[in-house]
Protein backbone atom coordinates (compact mmCIF):
# COMPACT_ATOMS: atom_id res chain seq x y z
CA UNK A 1 0.00 0.00 0.00
CA UNK A 2 1.42 3.35 -1.07
CA UNK A 3 -0.07 6.73 -0.13
CA UNK A 4 0.59 9.42 -2.74
CA UNK A 5 -0.21 13.03 -1.86
CA UNK A 6 -2.58 14.78 -4.30
CA UNK A 7 -2.30 18.43 -3.32
CA UNK A 8 -2.51 19.55 0.29
CA UNK A 9 -5.87 17.98 1.14
CA UNK A 10 -6.00 14.59 -0.54
CA UNK A 11 -4.28 11.21 -0.58
CA UNK A 12 -4.30 8.74 -3.43
CA UNK A 13 -3.82 5.32 -1.87
CA UNK A 14 -2.46 2.79 -4.32
CA UNK A 15 -2.63 -0.96 -3.83
CA UNK A 16 -1.60 -3.93 -5.96
CA UNK A 17 -4.89 -5.30 -7.25
CA UNK A 18 -8.54 -4.44 -7.84
CA UNK A 19 -9.55 -6.81 -5.00
CA UNK A 20 -7.26 -4.96 -2.59
CA UNK A 21 -8.74 -1.65 -3.72
CA UNK A 22 -12.26 -2.94 -3.03
CA UNK A 23 -11.21 -4.23 0.38
CA UNK A 24 -9.50 -0.94 1.24
CA UNK A 25 -12.59 0.97 0.10
CA UNK A 26 -14.80 -1.14 2.38
CA UNK A 27 -12.40 -0.59 5.30
CA UNK A 28 -12.32 3.18 4.71
CA UNK A 29 -16.13 3.32 4.66
CA UNK A 30 -16.21 1.31 7.89
CA UNK A 31 -13.72 3.64 9.59
CA UNK A 32 -15.58 6.73 8.40
CA UNK A 33 -18.87 5.33 9.71
CA UNK A 34 -17.14 4.58 13.04
CA UNK A 35 -15.97 8.17 13.29
CA UNK A 36 -12.27 7.26 12.94
CA UNK A 37 -11.81 9.06 9.63
CA UNK A 38 -12.88 12.60 8.67
CA UNK A 39 -12.91 12.92 4.90
CA UNK A 40 -15.20 14.61 2.36
CA UNK A 41 -14.94 12.13 -0.52
CA UNK A 42 -13.90 8.48 -0.73
CA UNK A 43 -13.45 7.64 -4.41
CA UNK A 44 -12.46 4.08 -5.27
CA UNK A 45 -11.00 3.25 -8.69
CA UNK A 46 -9.16 0.44 -10.45
CA UNK A 47 -6.11 0.13 -8.14
CA UNK A 48 -6.54 3.13 -5.89
CA UNK A 49 -8.82 4.86 -3.41
CA UNK A 50 -8.78 8.66 -3.35
CA UNK A 51 -9.41 10.40 -0.03
CA UNK A 52 -10.30 14.02 -0.76
CA UNK A 53 -10.96 16.70 1.83
CA UNK A 54 -8.48 15.65 4.53
CA UNK A 55 -7.14 18.01 7.19
CA UNK A 56 -3.77 16.32 7.56
CA UNK A 57 -3.01 13.88 4.72
CA UNK A 58 0.56 13.21 5.86
CA UNK A 59 -0.58 12.15 9.36
CA UNK A 60 -3.14 9.79 7.86
CA UNK A 61 -0.50 8.41 5.48
CA UNK A 62 1.61 7.46 8.50
CA UNK A 63 -1.33 5.81 10.28
CA UNK A 64 -2.31 3.83 7.16
CA UNK A 65 0.90 1.83 7.24
CA UNK A 66 -0.24 -0.01 10.38
CA UNK A 67 -3.79 -0.76 9.23
CA UNK A 68 -5.07 -4.30 8.90
CA UNK A 69 -7.37 -4.38 5.86
CA UNK A 70 -9.57 -7.48 5.84
CA UNK A 71 -10.63 -8.91 2.46
CA UNK A 72 -14.17 -8.14 1.29
CA UNK A 73 -16.52 -10.95 2.40
CA UNK A 74 -17.79 -12.66 -0.78
CA UNK A 75 -21.49 -12.45 0.13
CA UNK A 76 -21.70 -9.04 1.78
CA UNK A 77 -24.81 -7.02 0.97
CA UNK A 78 -27.85 -7.50 -1.27
CA UNK A 79 -27.64 -8.41 -4.94
CA UNK A 80 -29.08 -6.01 -7.52
CA UNK A 81 -30.55 -7.96 -10.43
CA UNK A 82 -30.48 -6.31 -13.84
CA UNK A 83 -32.67 -7.83 -16.58
CA UNK A 84 -30.86 -8.03 -19.93
CA UNK A 85 -31.79 -8.85 -23.51
CA UNK A 86 -28.58 -10.20 -25.02
CA UNK A 87 -29.06 -8.47 -28.37
CA UNK A 88 -26.01 -6.16 -28.60
CA UNK A 89 -24.31 -5.40 -31.93
CA UNK A 90 -20.90 -6.54 -30.63
CA UNK A 91 -21.95 -10.03 -29.44
CA UNK A 92 -20.39 -11.48 -32.59
CA UNK A 93 -17.05 -9.78 -31.96
CA UNK A 94 -16.95 -10.76 -28.28
CA UNK A 95 -17.84 -14.35 -29.20
CA UNK A 96 -14.95 -14.34 -31.70
CA UNK A 97 -12.53 -12.95 -29.06
CA UNK A 98 -13.51 -15.62 -26.58
CA UNK A 99 -13.78 -18.32 -29.26
CA UNK A 100 -17.27 -19.30 -28.11
CA UNK A 101 -20.81 -18.93 -29.52
CA UNK A 102 -22.86 -15.78 -29.00
CA UNK A 103 -25.24 -17.76 -26.77
CA UNK A 104 -22.24 -18.79 -24.65
CA UNK A 105 -21.20 -15.13 -24.22
CA UNK A 106 -24.67 -14.43 -22.85
CA UNK A 107 -24.53 -17.52 -20.65
CA UNK A 108 -21.13 -16.62 -19.19
CA UNK A 109 -22.21 -13.03 -18.52
CA UNK A 110 -25.45 -14.09 -16.86
CA UNK A 111 -23.75 -16.81 -14.80
CA UNK A 112 -21.18 -14.52 -13.18
CA UNK A 113 -21.62 -12.50 -10.01
CA UNK A 114 -20.26 -9.00 -10.31
CA UNK A 115 -19.32 -6.29 -7.86
CA UNK A 116 -19.24 -2.55 -8.56
CA UNK A 117 -15.54 -1.76 -8.22
CA UNK A 118 -15.98 1.95 -8.83
CA UNK A 119 -18.03 4.55 -10.70
CA UNK A 120 -16.99 7.21 -13.15
CA UNK A 121 -17.38 8.35 -16.77
CA UNK A 122 -20.98 9.46 -16.09
CA UNK A 123 -23.24 9.66 -13.02
CA UNK A 124 -24.32 6.12 -12.18
CA UNK A 125 -21.88 4.37 -14.53
CA UNK A 126 -20.35 1.49 -12.59
CA UNK A 127 -17.25 -0.50 -13.49
CA UNK A 128 -18.23 -4.04 -12.51
CA UNK A 129 -15.62 -6.74 -11.89
CA UNK A 130 -16.24 -10.48 -12.01
CA UNK A 131 -16.06 -11.11 -15.75
CA UNK A 132 -14.60 -14.59 -16.39
CA UNK A 133 -12.56 -13.33 -19.39
CA UNK A 134 -11.36 -9.98 -20.66
CA UNK A 135 -12.19 -8.31 -23.94
CA UNK A 136 -10.52 -5.30 -25.64
CA UNK A 137 -12.32 -2.02 -26.25
CA UNK A 138 -13.62 -1.38 -29.74
CA UNK A 139 -10.96 -0.05 -32.08
CA UNK A 140 -13.17 2.91 -32.95
CA UNK A 141 -15.50 4.24 -30.26
CA UNK A 142 -19.13 4.82 -31.18
CA UNK A 143 -20.27 8.45 -31.23
CA UNK A 144 -23.61 7.38 -29.73
CA UNK A 145 -24.32 4.45 -27.43
CA UNK A 146 -27.98 4.13 -26.36
CA UNK A 147 -28.97 4.36 -22.69
CA UNK A 148 -29.33 0.93 -21.13
CA UNK A 149 -26.62 -0.67 -23.26
CA UNK A 150 -24.90 -3.51 -21.40
CA UNK A 151 -21.25 -3.51 -22.36
CA UNK A 152 -17.81 -5.02 -21.80
CA UNK A 153 -14.27 -3.57 -21.87
CA UNK A 154 -11.07 -4.96 -20.39
CA UNK A 155 -11.91 -6.76 -17.13
CA UNK A 156 -15.15 -4.78 -16.68
CA UNK A 157 -18.81 -4.92 -17.54
CA UNK A 158 -21.11 -1.93 -17.18
CA UNK A 159 -24.38 -0.34 -18.23
CA UNK A 160 -24.58 3.05 -19.95
CA UNK A 161 -26.91 5.16 -17.73
CA UNK A 162 -27.73 7.50 -20.62
CA UNK A 163 -26.94 7.93 -24.30
CA UNK A 164 -23.32 8.95 -24.76
CA UNK A 165 -20.27 8.25 -26.91
CA UNK A 166 -18.48 5.06 -25.90
CA UNK A 167 -15.88 2.51 -26.85
CA UNK A 168 -17.10 -0.56 -24.97
CA UNK A 169 -18.37 -3.74 -26.66
CA UNK A 170 -22.18 -3.77 -26.56
CA UNK A 171 -23.65 -7.18 -25.78
CA UNK A 172 -27.16 -6.38 -24.59
CA UNK A 173 -29.83 -3.97 -23.46
CA UNK A 174 -31.65 -3.37 -20.18
CA UNK A 175 -34.73 -1.38 -19.21
CA UNK A 176 -33.32 -0.88 -15.69
CA UNK A 177 -32.91 2.81 -14.80
CA UNK A 178 -29.30 3.18 -13.72
CA UNK A 179 -29.55 6.84 -12.77
CA UNK A 180 -32.54 8.99 -11.76
CA UNK A 181 -31.64 12.10 -9.83
CA UNK A 182 -35.19 12.37 -8.51
CA UNK A 183 -34.91 8.90 -6.97
CA UNK A 184 -33.30 8.14 -3.60
CA UNK A 185 -30.70 6.82 -4.08
CA UNK A 186 -30.17 8.32 -7.52
CA UNK A 187 -27.68 5.63 -8.55
CA UNK A 188 -28.85 2.01 -8.87
CA UNK A 189 -25.21 0.92 -8.58
CA UNK A 190 -22.66 2.32 -6.15
CA UNK A 191 -19.19 1.03 -5.26
CA UNK A 192 -19.40 -2.30 -3.45
CA UNK A 193 -22.85 -3.28 -4.80
CA UNK A 194 -23.20 -6.94 -5.88
CA UNK A 195 -24.84 -7.37 -9.29
CA UNK A 196 -26.28 -10.20 -11.39
CA UNK A 197 -27.55 -9.96 -14.94
CA UNK A 198 -30.75 -11.91 -15.59
CA UNK A 199 -31.51 -12.88 -19.20
CA UNK A 200 -34.98 -11.92 -20.47
CA UNK A 201 -36.64 -12.65 -23.84
CA UNK A 202 -35.06 -14.32 -26.83
CA UNK A 203 -31.40 -13.54 -27.52
CA UNK B 1 -45.64 31.64 -12.58
CA UNK B 2 -45.37 34.24 -9.86
CA UNK B 3 -43.80 37.62 -10.47
CA UNK B 4 -40.69 36.39 -8.61
CA UNK B 5 -39.04 35.45 -11.89
CA UNK B 6 -36.38 36.48 -14.34
CA UNK B 7 -36.92 36.29 -18.11
CA UNK B 8 -33.78 35.71 -20.18
CA UNK B 9 -33.78 38.10 -23.14
CA UNK B 10 -30.23 37.44 -24.38
CA UNK B 11 -28.60 34.28 -23.09
CA UNK B 12 -25.13 35.14 -24.37
CA UNK B 13 -22.42 32.68 -25.43
CA UNK B 14 -22.81 30.45 -22.37
CA UNK B 15 -24.72 31.47 -19.28
CA UNK B 16 -25.38 28.92 -16.57
CA UNK B 17 -26.95 28.77 -13.13
CA UNK B 18 -24.29 28.17 -10.47
CA UNK B 19 -24.08 27.85 -6.70
CA UNK B 20 -21.55 26.12 -4.45
CA UNK B 21 -21.97 22.87 -6.36
CA UNK B 22 -22.68 19.30 -5.29
CA UNK B 23 -19.55 17.91 -3.62
CA UNK B 24 -19.79 14.54 -1.89
CA UNK B 25 -20.96 12.43 -4.84
CA UNK B 26 -17.66 11.84 -6.64
CA UNK B 27 -17.85 8.11 -5.83
CA UNK B 28 -20.97 7.93 -8.03
CA UNK B 29 -19.27 9.71 -10.92
CA UNK B 30 -20.91 13.07 -10.14
CA UNK B 31 -18.68 16.14 -10.63
CA UNK B 32 -18.74 18.82 -7.94
CA UNK B 33 -19.65 21.65 -10.36
CA UNK B 34 -20.38 25.13 -8.88
CA UNK B 35 -19.27 28.68 -9.74
CA UNK B 36 -15.74 28.69 -11.19
CA UNK B 37 -14.92 32.04 -9.60
CA UNK B 38 -16.43 31.15 -6.24
CA UNK B 39 -15.26 34.31 -4.42
CA UNK B 40 -16.91 36.50 -7.08
CA UNK B 41 -20.16 34.56 -6.76
CA UNK B 42 -20.02 34.86 -2.96
CA UNK B 43 -19.39 38.60 -3.19
CA UNK B 44 -22.34 39.39 -5.47
CA UNK B 45 -24.58 37.28 -3.24
CA UNK B 46 -23.43 39.30 -0.23
CA UNK B 47 -24.05 42.57 -2.07
CA UNK B 48 -27.73 41.71 -2.64
CA UNK B 49 -28.25 40.21 0.84
CA UNK B 50 -28.39 36.58 -0.30
CA UNK B 51 -27.02 33.62 1.64
CA UNK B 52 -23.68 32.36 0.28
CA UNK B 53 -25.35 29.24 -1.13
CA UNK B 54 -27.87 31.18 -3.30
CA UNK B 55 -27.68 30.42 -7.03
CA UNK B 56 -26.34 33.10 -9.38
CA UNK B 57 -25.82 33.37 -13.13
CA UNK B 58 -22.35 32.80 -14.57
CA UNK B 59 -21.80 34.38 -18.00
CA UNK B 60 -19.02 33.66 -20.49
CA UNK B 61 -17.25 36.45 -22.40
CA UNK B 62 -20.25 38.35 -23.76
CA UNK B 63 -22.63 38.70 -20.80
CA UNK B 64 -26.40 38.32 -20.99
CA UNK B 65 -29.62 40.34 -20.66
CA UNK B 66 -32.52 39.60 -18.34
CA UNK B 67 -35.85 41.18 -17.43
CA UNK B 68 -37.11 40.68 -13.85
CA UNK B 69 -40.90 40.52 -13.52
CA UNK B 70 -40.87 42.42 -10.26
CA UNK B 71 -38.47 44.91 -8.70
CA UNK B 72 -35.29 43.22 -7.51
CA UNK B 73 -31.86 44.09 -6.17
CA UNK B 74 -29.01 42.78 -8.31
CA UNK B 75 -25.23 42.92 -8.32
CA UNK B 76 -22.77 42.04 -11.05
CA UNK B 77 -19.17 41.05 -10.32
CA UNK B 78 -16.39 38.80 -11.55
CA UNK B 79 -15.26 39.93 -14.99
CA UNK B 80 -15.64 43.74 -15.27
CA UNK B 81 -18.22 44.80 -17.86
CA UNK B 82 -20.63 47.57 -18.84
CA UNK B 83 -24.10 47.35 -17.29
CA UNK B 84 -27.25 49.10 -18.41
CA UNK B 85 -30.79 49.19 -17.05
CA UNK B 86 -33.26 50.08 -19.82
CA UNK B 87 -30.29 51.51 -21.71
CA UNK B 88 -29.01 53.72 -18.88
CA UNK B 89 -25.52 52.95 -17.54
CA UNK B 90 -25.45 51.41 -14.08
CA UNK B 91 -22.79 50.45 -11.55
CA UNK B 92 -20.73 47.23 -11.74
CA UNK B 93 -19.78 45.58 -8.46
CA UNK B 94 -22.45 47.29 -6.36
CA UNK B 95 -26.06 46.63 -5.34
CA UNK B 96 -28.47 47.93 -7.95
CA UNK B 97 -32.26 48.25 -7.94
CA UNK B 98 -33.88 47.03 -11.15
CA UNK B 99 -37.60 47.84 -11.51
CA UNK B 100 -39.99 45.06 -12.59
CA UNK B 101 -40.13 44.89 -16.39
CA UNK B 102 -36.87 46.79 -16.91
CA UNK B 103 -34.11 45.31 -19.08
CA UNK B 104 -30.83 44.57 -17.30
CA UNK B 105 -28.02 44.16 -19.81
CA UNK B 106 -24.65 42.74 -18.76
CA UNK B 107 -22.15 43.64 -21.45
CA UNK B 108 -19.13 41.76 -22.79
CA UNK B 109 -16.26 41.21 -20.35
CA UNK B 110 -13.78 44.11 -20.59
CA UNK B 111 -11.21 41.79 -19.12
CA UNK B 112 -11.52 38.33 -17.65
CA UNK B 113 -14.07 35.79 -18.86
CA UNK B 114 -16.96 35.21 -16.46
CA UNK B 115 -19.28 37.79 -14.91
CA UNK B 116 -21.62 36.85 -12.07
CA UNK B 117 -25.16 38.16 -11.60
CA UNK B 118 -26.81 37.79 -8.22
CA UNK B 119 -30.50 38.61 -7.86
CA UNK B 120 -32.14 39.13 -4.48
CA UNK B 121 -33.77 35.84 -3.48
CA UNK B 122 -31.45 33.82 -5.68
CA UNK B 123 -32.26 31.77 -8.77
CA UNK B 124 -34.65 29.13 -7.44
CA UNK B 125 -34.65 26.35 -10.04
CA UNK B 126 -35.21 22.85 -8.65
CA UNK B 127 -32.01 21.54 -6.98
CA UNK B 128 -30.44 18.26 -8.13
CA UNK B 129 -28.55 16.39 -5.40
CA UNK B 130 -28.68 19.52 -3.27
CA UNK B 131 -27.37 21.95 -5.89
CA UNK B 132 -28.79 24.16 -8.62
CA UNK B 133 -25.53 24.23 -10.58
CA UNK B 134 -25.38 23.38 -14.25
CA UNK B 135 -22.81 20.64 -14.76
CA UNK B 136 -21.62 20.71 -18.35
CA UNK B 137 -19.79 17.37 -18.14
CA UNK B 138 -22.60 15.17 -16.89
CA UNK B 139 -25.63 17.29 -17.79
CA UNK B 140 -26.96 17.52 -14.22
CA UNK B 141 -28.79 20.67 -13.16
CA UNK B 142 -30.57 23.17 -15.39
CA UNK B 143 -29.57 23.39 -19.06
CA UNK B 144 -27.48 26.40 -20.09
CA UNK B 145 -29.78 29.39 -20.55
CA UNK B 146 -31.42 30.09 -23.90
CA UNK B 147 -33.25 33.20 -25.03
CA UNK B 148 -36.74 33.09 -23.52
CA UNK B 149 -35.84 30.93 -20.50
CA UNK B 150 -37.78 32.04 -17.41
CA UNK B 151 -36.03 31.44 -14.10
CA UNK B 152 -37.93 31.41 -10.80
CA UNK B 153 -36.52 33.55 -7.99
CA UNK B 154 -36.58 32.76 -4.29
CA UNK B 155 -38.11 35.07 -1.70
CA UNK B 156 -35.97 38.06 -0.85
CA UNK B 157 -35.20 37.81 2.84
CA UNK B 158 -32.56 40.30 3.85
CA UNK B 159 -31.70 43.88 3.12
CA UNK B 160 -28.82 44.23 0.71
CA UNK B 161 -25.38 45.26 1.88
CA UNK B 162 -25.01 48.97 2.59
CA UNK B 163 -21.75 49.51 0.79
CA UNK B 164 -20.75 51.70 -2.11
CA UNK B 165 -17.53 50.07 -3.25
CA UNK B 166 -16.04 46.68 -2.48
CA UNK B 167 -12.67 45.35 -3.62
CA UNK B 168 -12.79 42.93 -6.55
CA UNK B 169 -9.61 41.19 -7.67
CA UNK B 170 -8.70 42.19 -11.22
CA UNK B 171 -8.62 39.42 -13.84
CA UNK B 172 -5.08 38.08 -14.13
CA UNK B 173 -2.71 39.48 -16.77
CA UNK B 174 -0.58 36.44 -16.00
CA UNK B 175 -1.81 33.33 -14.26
CA UNK B 176 0.63 32.15 -11.61
CA UNK B 177 -0.49 28.78 -10.29
CA UNK B 178 1.22 27.30 -7.26
CA UNK B 179 1.38 23.53 -7.60
CA UNK B 180 2.44 20.62 -5.45
CA UNK B 181 3.95 17.85 -7.55
CA UNK B 182 2.28 14.46 -7.64
CA UNK B 183 0.61 12.08 -7.36
CA UNK B 184 2.06 10.94 -10.73
CA UNK B 185 5.03 13.23 -11.34
CA UNK B 186 7.17 10.08 -11.44
CA UNK B 187 5.40 9.15 -14.70
CA UNK B 188 7.31 12.00 -16.39
CA UNK B 189 10.97 12.52 -17.19
CA UNK B 190 12.94 14.82 -14.89
CA UNK B 191 13.34 17.15 -17.87
CA UNK B 192 9.55 17.25 -18.35
CA UNK B 193 8.94 18.05 -14.67
CA UNK B 194 11.57 20.80 -14.97
CA UNK B 195 9.95 22.20 -18.13
CA UNK B 196 6.50 22.14 -16.52
CA UNK B 197 7.62 24.35 -13.64
CA UNK B 198 9.91 26.71 -15.57
CA UNK B 199 8.55 27.20 -19.09
CA UNK B 200 5.62 29.54 -19.67
CA UNK B 201 2.36 28.14 -21.01
CA UNK B 202 -0.63 30.03 -22.38
CA UNK B 203 -4.36 29.48 -21.85
CA UNK B 204 -5.85 27.58 -24.80
CA UNK B 205 -9.12 28.54 -26.53
CA UNK B 206 -10.28 24.97 -25.82
CA UNK B 207 -10.61 25.78 -22.09
CA UNK B 208 -14.02 25.39 -20.47
CA UNK B 209 -15.69 24.66 -17.11
CA UNK B 210 -14.22 21.15 -17.19
CA UNK B 211 -10.61 22.17 -17.58
CA UNK B 212 -8.21 24.99 -18.25
CA UNK B 213 -6.29 23.74 -21.27
CA UNK B 214 -2.86 25.08 -22.01
CA UNK B 215 -0.45 25.43 -24.90
CA UNK B 216 3.28 25.11 -24.42
CA UNK B 217 6.02 22.50 -24.19
CA UNK B 218 4.71 18.93 -24.46
CA UNK B 219 5.59 16.97 -21.32
CA UNK B 220 7.43 13.74 -22.08
CA UNK B 221 6.47 10.62 -20.18
CA UNK B 222 9.00 8.40 -18.45
CA UNK B 223 6.40 5.64 -18.06
CA UNK B 224 4.59 4.63 -21.24
CA UNK B 225 1.22 2.93 -21.38
CA UNK B 226 -2.09 3.43 -19.67
CA UNK B 227 -2.71 4.38 -16.08
CA UNK B 228 -5.65 2.46 -14.59
CA UNK B 229 -8.50 4.91 -13.89
CA UNK B 230 -8.04 6.74 -10.60
CA UNK B 231 -9.83 9.46 -8.62
CA UNK B 232 -9.19 13.07 -9.62
CA UNK B 233 -9.17 16.11 -7.34
CA UNK B 234 -10.18 19.68 -8.17
CA UNK B 235 -7.10 21.46 -9.51
CA UNK B 236 -5.43 18.25 -10.71
CA UNK B 237 -3.06 18.97 -13.60
CA UNK B 238 -3.69 16.06 -15.91
CA UNK B 239 -1.46 15.43 -18.89
CA UNK B 240 -3.24 13.81 -21.86
CA UNK B 241 -1.33 12.10 -24.70
CA UNK B 242 -0.60 15.42 -26.46
CA UNK B 243 1.56 16.37 -23.44
CA UNK B 244 -0.16 19.72 -22.73
CA UNK B 245 -1.25 20.16 -19.09
CA UNK B 246 -4.97 20.52 -18.35
CA UNK B 247 -6.03 22.00 -14.98
CA UNK B 248 -9.22 20.29 -13.80
CA UNK B 249 -11.95 22.79 -12.88
CA UNK B 250 -15.39 22.41 -11.25
CA UNK B 251 -17.03 20.17 -13.90
CA UNK B 252 -14.03 17.80 -14.11
CA UNK B 253 -14.52 14.03 -14.42
CA UNK B 254 -14.30 12.25 -11.07
CA UNK B 255 -11.94 9.57 -12.37
CA UNK B 256 -9.41 9.62 -15.18
CA UNK B 257 -6.75 7.54 -16.85
CA UNK B 258 -4.09 10.12 -17.68
CA UNK B 259 -1.36 10.87 -15.13
CA UNK B 260 -1.66 13.90 -12.85
CA UNK B 261 1.72 15.61 -12.64
CA UNK B 262 0.71 18.10 -9.94
CA UNK B 263 -2.21 19.72 -8.12
CA UNK B 264 -2.94 23.47 -8.15
CA UNK B 265 -3.28 25.24 -4.79
CA UNK B 266 -7.05 25.75 -4.18
CA UNK B 267 -6.58 29.49 -3.51
CA UNK B 268 -5.21 29.94 -7.04
CA UNK B 269 -8.13 28.29 -8.82
CA UNK B 270 -10.64 31.21 -8.90
CA UNK B 271 -8.23 33.21 -11.09
CA UNK B 272 -8.33 30.42 -13.70
CA UNK B 273 -12.02 31.29 -14.23
CA UNK B 274 -10.99 34.74 -15.42
CA UNK B 275 -7.96 33.81 -17.55
CA UNK B 276 -8.86 34.53 -21.17
CA UNK B 277 -7.34 32.46 -24.00
CA UNK B 278 -3.78 33.62 -24.63
CA UNK B 279 -3.13 34.56 -21.00
CA UNK B 280 0.37 33.42 -19.94
CA UNK B 281 0.40 30.66 -17.30
CA UNK B 282 3.27 29.77 -15.00
CA UNK B 283 3.21 26.69 -12.82
CA UNK B 284 5.29 27.28 -9.70
CA UNK B 285 6.25 24.26 -7.62
CA UNK B 286 5.83 24.74 -3.88
CA UNK B 287 6.75 22.39 -1.11
CA UNK B 288 4.05 20.16 0.16
CA UNK B 289 2.53 21.25 3.44
CA UNK B 290 4.05 19.17 6.21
Amino acid sequence: MRALPAGDHALLIEVGTGEEAQALHAELLRRRAAGELAVAEIVPAARTVLLDGLDAPSRLAERLASWEVPPVPPRAGDVVEIPVRYDGPDLVDVAAHWDVSEAEVARLHAAAEFRVAFCGFAPGFGYLTGLPREVPRRGTPRTAVPAGSVALAGPYTGVYPRASPGGWQLIGTTDAVLWDHARVPAALLSPGTRVRFVPVGAP
Amino acid sequence: MTDRALAVVRAGALTTVQDQGRPGHAHLGVPRSGALDAPAAALVNRLVGNAPEAAVLETTLNGCAVRPRSTVTVAVGGAPCAITVDGRPAAWGAPLRVPGGALLDIGPARSGVRSYLAVSGGVAVEPVLGSRSTDLLSGLGPAPLTDGTVLPLGPSVRAHARVDVVPHPAPPAELVLRVTLGPRDDWFTAAAVGAFTTHPYTVSTASNRIGLRTEGPALVRAVPGELPSEGMVLGAVQVPPDGRPVVFLADHPTTGGYPVIAVVHPADLPATAQAAPGTPVRFVAVRRRA
